[in-house]
């Protein structure tokens, strides 16, 4: 009953239990967390526009990305990850999502940023169908906790239209 | 002289029951693992409900050893999620981020393209020779949530298959050892 097995056992089961419940909690407690998060986009210029020629309309843009995520970091928070993703609907696909930038957001101080780029990935289209497009610029961010369950939510921008020809 | 003879009886039919007892716990252990593993299989939907990450490709979100947990709802594929998937003449999954979406307006197919947060470029490379997108049926399942450093059990079990022998084995004697 006393051997020492038997109290190394009872120490380490007690020792993962409290880590578990500890690990729950932290998790837990990023419900409690109402972020305010804001964010602007502007499509400062339309580089070029054209079409492969496998098909595909592809568009180069330069945007100005300005954003505060600051209040998404709690004391279980790794990093954020963000991105701006084109959204748009054409007659073949209900659903478009590109991702045009993307970036890591390892601390608070880093959660408020503006960047002028131009897209990271390539904004091609499955088809010829972005002239004259309407489509919405979508900030998404991604939550990674140091302990549990992950979060993700948008900002969706609305009003952003392509060019009527290519160029 | 009866009383040795009592003896003799006893201890051996109290042997045939510990041996007895101690098969039927064993047997409780493997049985309520595979319950639990089946049973998160059907509350998750996913064939694989937890997955350990083998590689670097998604630090420093994701670092080798962490444990994700998934889940396969009904929910259509968005961009942004980290979804786990096979891709064919590949026999271990990748744990990667989606980067874009192309969903058909009648059928609902997708075409998914993914990428993991340290790679430079996207997956077209890993992906099967001239495969652009990835569809539904590749796709096991969707990050939910994560763990950290609980996968490297598992690692170091299968890289040091020798360790995995002791452990079952030092496990063993002391299922058969113990008393109670």
């Amino acid at each position: 009953m006393h051997s020492f097995g038997y109290r190394a056992n009872a120490v380490v089961t007690f020792a993962v239990t409290i880590l578990a419940v500890m690990c729950s909690i932290a998790s837990l407690s990023d419900n409690f967390n109402n972020p305010s998060p804001t964010a602007d986009i502007k499509v400062l210029n339309i580089n070029w526009f054209q079409k492969q020629p496998n098909g595909n309309d592809e568009v180069s843009l330069t945007m100005n990305i300005s954003a505060d995520l600051q209040s998404m970091f709690t004391w279980n928070t790794k990093q954020v990850f963000v991105f701006v993703a084109a959204e748009y609907e054409t007659p073949q696909n209900a659903l478009n999502q590109v991702s045009l930038w993307d970036g890591i957001l390892p601390t608070k101080e880093h959660a408020k940023f503006w960047i002028h780029t131009t897209n990271k990935y390539r904004f091609v289209d499955q088809g010829s169908n972005l002239r004259g497009k309407a489509f919405n610029l979508t900030l998404h961010w991604h939550v990674m906790p140091k302990t549990g369950k992950m979060f993700a939510d948008k900002i969706v921008m609305t009003g952003y239209r392509l060019p009527d020809s290519y160029r | 002289m009866g009383w040795i003879g009592d003896g003799l009886e006893s201890i051996r039919s109290l042997q045939i029951r510990q041996v007895l007892s101690q098969a039927v716990s064993l047997g409780m252990i493997v049985t309520s693992a595979l319950i639990i593993w089946k049973g998160l299989m059907c509350v998750t939907g996913s064939e694989s409900p937890v997955v350990v990450v083998l590689s670097g490709s998604m630090e420093p979100g994701f670092k080798r050893g962490d444990i994700l947990f998934l889940h396969m709802s009904k929910d259509p594929i968005r961009a942004g999620e980290i979804v786990v998937f096979n891709v064919d003449g590949r026999e271990i999954p990748i744990v990667h981020r989606v980067i874009k979406v192309h969903e058909r307006q009648e059928t609902g197919e997708i075409d998914v393209l993914t990428k993991g947060d340290n790679n430079f470029g996207d997956d077209r490379l890993l992906y099967a020779h001239g495969q652009l997108w990835l569809q539904q049926h590749h796709i096991m399942g969707r990050a939910v949530g994560f763990l950290p450093y609980v996968g490297w059990v598992t690692i170091i079990m299968t890289e040091k298959p020798i360790i995995k022998y002791l452990l079952i084995g030092a496990l063993g004697l002391l299922v058969i050892t113990s008393k109670e």
